[in-house]
């Protein structure tokens, strides 16, 4: 299909196997079937895509509020770390086999045990990058009449926009490199190439590897992107 | 219970007849017959003082058990020995071993047949002997034994709910003929693509099932109790078909799913090295793992929650190869 991903990368050893892997697949290491090929992984990688905006999209949508409000409050810092903390020890595969019991297997149950992982560094930095705004600006705010709903969404946000961001970008990795374990909850991801080893042989699991590890870069950079364009000018202009 | 009343028989077996073997030696069918265990009590020996041996084992509950089974038999015999029973799969398993790292580990024959010397499904002999006889020849090429296989056997299943089962009137997997268009297939990611799991069901039953979903194998009855799948691959050895009749299991009656009684998988330099009580301790504490016997310790983990090193050294106490 693609010949040119055959003859030259033979010299590279494994990384040449798990390419060919990619671009042309083979028959699976126990026979009978034929796996990988560029069709075959786009589906896993579309897939792991897909699972991993999902939990981030949770994770923002439950995490960002509460930071926002604990923080502007300047309350409850006590639970904003502690849950942050707490959270980053939770064993994924644990939480899935737990919820297994009351919700079943399958996309809920995986969302949602990537959103926990998400949420700590999105708590916590949400909530220090608003309890680091400049009080004066705050104060300013309210001397002009802002109401909190403003003060919060027009002052404190928009300053809080990198740390905030960086907490997002911490989610979201450690979001995209946990969706491998997908296939263990009901979805196939990238993660199958690596956990079906039997199948997949040693050319899978690298190929399965080196994607994931490519993808996590490839969104930690769209997610710079997306920081840049989100904070304000001000801001932009201070740091030059 | 019945674990005890084995015990109890294999005891009195054992001094009756003194250290000869009692009761046929014909383990190639998984009977439910009590096979004999010799009982004989391992002797630490001053010459294996100072070897050290790595057992190894996959990752589950029947392989950890075998493995502190074989590691325990092996320190009471008076070797060095430590473990690492948590090898992922099959291919980690022997690549661990012929690095070196591991001195040797439980594999079934079957699973060896297919998945390292790729012998279709269908062609692993159905009886013992000629299993074993087949992947000795294969494994001798790579410097590689495997010890006598144990009485036992385990295969993969196609299971479901009795309750399920009766609704459906299926005895057999040909019977899901024409029935499995509104099933839901669990198994583990792997079975997916493999040919003595779906790809075989579907090309050699011709069923298509409504969806297999992959999920990892220690849910393999929660997503049955869950009312999830319809049908999950569990395991023919597993706890909870030992225990109640709650599940039911599909005969494969196109022997599409090869039974594999185990085999102590090492490397015959190990062999050399360790001395003659290597191979006889593994032979010894395997010879009363019958497959009643397996569910039974299989159950006293998973179901029981004891943990599989006390379960381990209970059956090696009760069979008299420790004290």
């Amino acid at each position: 299909m693609i010949p040119l991903a055959t003859v030259p990368v033979a010299a590279l050893g494994l990384f040449g196997d798990a390419f060919n892997f990619v671009f042309s697949g083979r028959e699976a290491a126990t026979g009978g079937v034929q796996v990988g090929g560029p069709d075959q992984v786009l589906d896993l990688a579309i897939k792991q895509i897909e699972v991993t905006f999902l939990a981030l999209g949770v994770a923002i949508l439950l995490a960002l509020p509460v930071g926002l409000i604990l923080g502007h409050r300047g309350k409850g810092e006590f639970v904003a770390v502690t849950a942050g903390n707490a959270g980053r020890a939770i064993p994924e595969l644990a939480l899935i086999a737990l919820m297994a019991t009351a919700v079943g297997v399958g996309l809920f149950n995986l969302v949602v045990a990537l959103a926990i992982l998400g949420i700590p560094p999105i708590l916590t930095n949400t909530f220090v990058g608003i309890r680091q705004v400049d009080r004066s600006s705050v104060e300013a705010a309210k001397g002009m009449g802002m109401t909190n709903r403003e003060i919060i969404t027009k002052v404190e946000l928009p300053l809080a926009i990198p740390t905030i961001m960086g907490g997002v970008r911490t989610a979201s990795i450690n979001i995209i490199a946990t969706a491998t374990i997908a296939p263990l909850a009901g979805v196939l991801t990238l993660g199958d190439l690596i956990i079906s080893r039997n199948v997949y042989g040693d050319a899978g699991v690298l190929a399965g590897a080196v994607l994931v590890a490519l993808l996590a870069l490839s969104l930690e950079l769209a997610l710079s992107g997306v920081q840049w364009a989100l904070t304000s000018k001000g801001l932009k202009l201070q740091r030059a | 219970m019945k674990l005890k009343y084995l015990m109890v028989l294999a005891m009195i077996c054992a001094l009756s007849v003194g250290l000869v073997a009692c009761g046929s030696d014909d383990s190639d069918d998984a009977s439910s017959e009590p096979d004999a265990t010799t009982g004989k009590l391992i002797e630490s020996s001053a010459d294996n003082e100072g070897v050290n041996l790595k057992i190894g084992s996959k990752n589950f509950t029947e392989q950890i058990v075998l493995g502190e089974i074989y590691a325990q038999g092996l320190e009471a015999a008076g070797y060095n020995v430590s473990t690492d029973l948590n090898l992922g799969s099959e291919t980690v398993a022997l690549q661990a071993l012929k690095a070196g790292e591991i001195s040797g580990y439980p594999e079934y024959v079957s699973t060896a047949l297919t998945s390292f010397y790729d012998t279709a499904p269908e062609d692993v002999p159905g009886n013992a002997e000629d299993a074993f006889e087949q992947v000795s020849t294969d494994l001798e090429e790579d410097g590689l034994v495997a010890l006598p296989p144990t009485p036992f056997q385990s295969a993969n299943a196609v299971g479901l709910l009795t309750s399920k089962a009766d609704e459906l009137g299926v005895e057999t997997i040909s019977d899901l003929e024409g029935k499995s268009d509104d099933l839901k297939l669990y198994g583990s990611p792997e079975c997916r693509q493999r040919v003595d799991c779906l790809i075989g069901l579907e090309d050699n039953y011709g069923l298509n099932f409504a969806s297999f979903t992959p999920v990892d194998i220690g849910l393999r009855y929660e997503v049955l109790d869950k009312k999830q799948a319809d049908l999950s691959i569990v395991f023919t050895t597993d706890a909870q078909l030992g225990v109640s009749d709650e599940y039911t299991i599909l005969d494969d009656d196109q022997g599409l799913l090869p039974a594999g009684n185990v085999v102590f998988l090492t490397e015959q330099k190990t062999v050399d090295k360790a001395g003659p009580d290597y191979a006889a301790t593994i032979e010894a504490v395997q010879s009363g793992l019958t497959e009643q016997v397996m569910q039974e310790l299989d159950a006293r983990v998973d179901i029981d929650k004891e943990t599989p090193e006390s379960v381990a050294a209970d059956y090696l106490n009760a069979a008299g190869y420790t004290e």
